[in-house]
């Protein structure tokens, strides 16, 4: 599972920082640094920018993986830079920012947009795997998400925009129910295409959503 | 025209139906014109609901005008712009007024239209709009609650034909048959051959089926459609035929043709009826019909 972000128009970038303050920069290790949003190569590339527009970088560092809570204790080894910064500019996924967000008084940025959970199916290409609706049917649908790989969402089968096996909104992007035809063919379970689908449950829980694990799960983890 | 669509569907008469476009904004006075024009040389008339995602009067409104002018509607609704609540209580408020046909689509993609940054809701699919309408008609509504009240509508979907590959598109042709989809107007047809087979397929339903006919105007609309319109087929003849008139005239060729395929499906009964759809052209429809032998 990868975090798909891309990095915001340096435009807007600047736009959340104060003129001239003082910047403290973090970059992710993990999928940032895969996506070349946030790894090494972009923090410096940033830093240098910044330093170009008349920001003062109080320094910087790229976090094993920003989500994780092991992120409290590099913002501690980081402190007085931290301390030091106006602003923490954060070029890890929306996770990430939270995350930080959680241990520092100080306004933490994001610098990249989260676009989607994806799969990298071929070097360089993300495709967007899982809109984490919350009642996975992948079951019925021969391991192919309408969900996520219909543009609509459809589950009862395709729209009237089936161009020759494509999507009518991308001309590359295979129809879902095309894919999910063959699938189930060649798995010879296509009564399963032929069955309704009522609609999903939008609200299977309440935003913001909450799984809180037993005490004897937490004891296991710990 | 006196009778409601569901008993002219019944009566074994070959249907004939036409659409209407609203307009963007609150001049209405074309579309009035298409209703007085159209209203009683077809059986019923489509409102077409923000078609291409383009923003516009509502297809309801143009429902209710027709009501006002006393002809027939079709209420198209698609699951793109509402909810389940908003979908649910148009269906109440047309109800109420009188409009008891609807014709469920799942509607374009957003991206294709004018408000590309709004978002696409597709919360039901058509063939759950379908059932959705099967619980208000037996008074309950999707939350599971009673209604002080029910609604009986005459319920229509589409299908296309010549859908490539056509077997998904079969499976949910007949998943709208088994959701209570009483009569279904296809997307555009030109190759006969091609419709005669799928009729040969869907005659084993108990639906009414309506063949689509979309005007041709140009050649060159003929080649971009083939081309380019998911489901669409335009035979090379008839782009010849179209290529091949006189200039000035490729509009009353397409009159022609449009006319000539109506009078061969209800001649050698093909299918139940026809849809014409002359897109931007309402002002011919009675031209494709009296071509049409009408």
């Amino acid at each position: 599972m990868k975090t798909i972000t891309s990095q915001k128009p340096y435009e807007e970038i600047l736009q959340q920082l104060e003129s001239g303050s003082r910047v403290f920069l973090v970059g992710c290790g993990t999928c940032a640094t895969v996506l070349q949003t946030g790894g090494i190569e972009q923090v410096l590339e940033i830093k240098e920018k910044l330093q170009e527009s008349g920001f003062l970088v109080t320094g910087w560092t790229v976090i094993p993986t920003a989500c994780d809570e092991m992120t409290a204790a590099t913002a501690r080894d980081h402190e007085s830079e931290i301390q030091g910064a106006n602003g923490i500019l954060v070029m890890a996924c929306a996770l990430g920012v939270q995350r930080l967000n959680m241990y520092l008084d100080k306004p933490v940025l994001p610098a990249l947009d989260t676009l989607f959970i994806g799969l990298e199916e071929h070097p360089g290409y993300f495709m967007e795997a899982c809109a984490q609706c919350g009642q996975c049917i992948l079951g019925y649908t021969a391991g192919v998400c309408p969900v996520t790989a219909c543009h609509k969402g459809l589950l009862n089968g395709p729209c009237g925009g089936t161009n020759k096996g494509k999507c009518e909104v991308d001309q590359e992007r295979d129809c879902a129910f095309t894919l999910i035809y063959n699938r189930l063919k060649e798995q010879d379970r296509l009564d399963l295409m032929k069955h309704y689908y009522p609609p999903r449950d939008a609200q299977v829980l309440p935003r913001p959503r909450v799984k809180i694990l037993d005490k004897k799960e937490i004891e296991q983890w710990v | 025209m006196g009778m409601k669509f569901k008993q002219i569907l019944d009566s074994g008469k070959f249907v004939v139906t036409a659409e209407i476009a609203p307009p963007k904004g609150t001049d209405l006075e074309q579309m009035y014109h298409h209703i007085e024009l159209l209203k009683d040389k077809v059986d019923a008339l489509n409102v077409t609901d923000h078609q291409s995602s383009v923003m516009r009067f509502p297809s309801l409104g143009g429902c209710l005008a027709i009501k006002e002018r006393g002809g027939e509607p079709i209420l198209q609704m698609t699951c793109r712009d509402r909810n389940q609540i908003a979908l649910q209580s148009d269906l109440l408020l047309a109800y109420s007024r009188g409009i008891e046909n609807v014709l469920c689509l799942t509607g374009d993609a957003m991206t294709v239209g004018d408000h590309k940054q709004a978002r696409g809701i597709f919360e039901l699919d058509s063939v759950q709009l379908l059932r959705a309408i099967d619980r208000l008609e037996e008074s309950k509504d999707l939350g599971g609650n009673d209604l002080g009240g029910a609604v009986t509508y005459c319920k229509g979907a589409i299908v296309t034909p010549e859908a490539d590959p056509w077997e998904p598109q079969y499976i949910k042709f007949e998943k709208k048959v088994d959701a209570g989809a009483e009569f279904f107007q296809t997307q555009a047809i030109y190759d006969l051959d091609n419709f005669a087979r799928f009729m040969d397929y869907a005659r084993q339903f108990p639906v009414k089926i309506l063949a689509g006919i979309v005007l041709l105007t140009s050649a060159r609309m003929a080649r971009y459609m083939t081309e380019n319109v998911p489901g669409i087929f335009v035979p090379g003849d008839l782009i010849d035929e179209l290529g091949s008139a006189p200039k000035g005239r490729a509009l009353q060729t397409g009159i022609e043709i449009a006319g000539r395929m109506i009078e061969t499906l209800k001649k050698e009964a093909v299918c139940d009826g026809v849809h014409i759809m002359a897109i931007n052209r309402e002002e011919v429809v009675p031209d494709i019909l009296a071509a049409a032998g009408f």
